[in-house]
């Protein structure tokens, strides 16, 4: 009622005054978002807390591929991406910053591990973590925390 | 060489040096919004990378596995899910301009938003009553340094949200406050996507074994 009345001061010569709350939400969107999100949470918790697969990384991979369908989820539901707003410019630096994010930390990831394979040998048992915890715990609290 | 300076002046076309019209995205607020949120998400993604390099350096210390509480856990991305849909339902009043249902339901947003932040300080106090503080090894470095980073986020967005609420509650529903409205629901639902990061790939991931 309000947001119409208040356009004084504002020598614009066009009337964004429709168009400056954002894009128009709908009890639908966010309705179905939610419930994808509730479902797309509680798979990957269960099949974590329910040891429902053994491998590992069968279980890395899809709890990752649970977490890019509910990123997807919440990018067109809770944040209303679509290729049209601003132009496509919302689009273009999205695509942008997850190709940015994608080359920061898959490439990180490439070079630390390639450089384990490199270090000397005797460096190398440094990151074996499990095996060498038994005459470890230098600090003396070390034991308390594992309990 | 000096021809060039030759030329009568009538042969100039009036210049210009502004546009009489500038050109104005149609919603500007919100593209430079999202482009911050963006390179929000930059600094998000070199946390992540961090973990992912530290995240099993245990340096003889605990593990993800032994430290962590998935039910906890669980609970707390219960508590964002649940702010992310209510704060959905104050922008559809908002869309009413419902001024009272905005309030009340940015109000219940807050609440979720602050038991998020105080179970993620009650986990804290009790990682670090344990030994298990962000300096015993270099994954309780990085995982602190991730998860504080968007606890952060969280608490200045709460900061943020009662800011707005007394806003609004002084001005109402004016253009001004719908434009910090959608920017604020901008940034929250950008939290609850940089979460499911974190409950994926830093506790769900760490209790695999």
């Amino acid at each position: 009622m309000s947001a119409h009345d208040v356009h004084a001061g504002v020598a614009h010569g066009h009337e964004d005054s429709h168009h400056d709350d954002g894009p128009h939400s709908t009890f639908s969107a966010y309705i179905i978002g939610f419930f994808l999100s509730v479902v797309l949470t509680a798979i990957p918790f269960w099949l974590v807390m329910a040891k429902v697969i053994d491998s590992r990384s069968t279980a890395a991979l899809a709890l990752g591929a649970f977490a890019v369908v509910q990123i997807l989820v919440h990018m067109i539901c809770f944040l209303h991406m679509n290729g049209k707003a601003e132009g496509g410019w919302t689009m273009l630096s999205t695509i942008f910053s997850v190709i940015f994010v994608a080359v920061t930390i898959a490439g990180t990831l490439w070079v630390m591990f390639h450089m384990n394979t490199q270090m000397m040998p005797g460096h190398a048992e440094h990151a074996a973590p499990g095996a060498t915890q038994a005459p470890a715990a230098p600090h003396g609290h070390g034991g308390a925390a594992s309990n | 060489m000096s021809d060039t300076h030759t030329l009568h002046a009538g042969a100039l076309p009036t210049r210009a040096y502004h546009l009489a019209h500038e050109p104005h995205a149609e919603n500007g607020t919100a593209l430079g919004f999202w482009l911050y949120l963006m390179s929000d998400c930059l600094i998000f993604a070199s946390l992540f990378a961090t973990y992912g390099v530290l995240g099993r350096r245990y340096a003889g210390g605990p593990t993800g596995a032994q430290l962590f509480d998935l039910t906890l856990v669980a609970l707390n991305t219960a508590f964002l899910l649940m702010s992310s849909i209510t704060f959905g339902f104050a922008m559809l009043s908002k869309q009413r301009a419902n001024v009272r249902a905005t309030l009340g339901w940015l109000l219940v947003t807050g609440l979720f938003g602050l038991a998020f932040i105080g179970l993620e300080l009650y986990e804290f106090r009790h990682l670090i009553h344990e030994g298990a503080g962000p300096q015993r090894s270099a994954f309780l470095s990085s995982f602190f340094a991730l998860v504080g980073t968007h606890g952060l986020h969280v608490s200045f967005g709460l900061i943020w949200l009662v800011v707005l609420m007394i806003q609004i509650g002084k001005h109402g529903l004016i253009r001004e406050n719908n434009r910090r409205l959608m920017c604020l629901s901008m940034f929250w639902h950008f939290l609850d996507v940089v979460w499911i990061g974190v409950f994926t790939f830093v506790y769900l991931m760490g209790v695999l074994q």
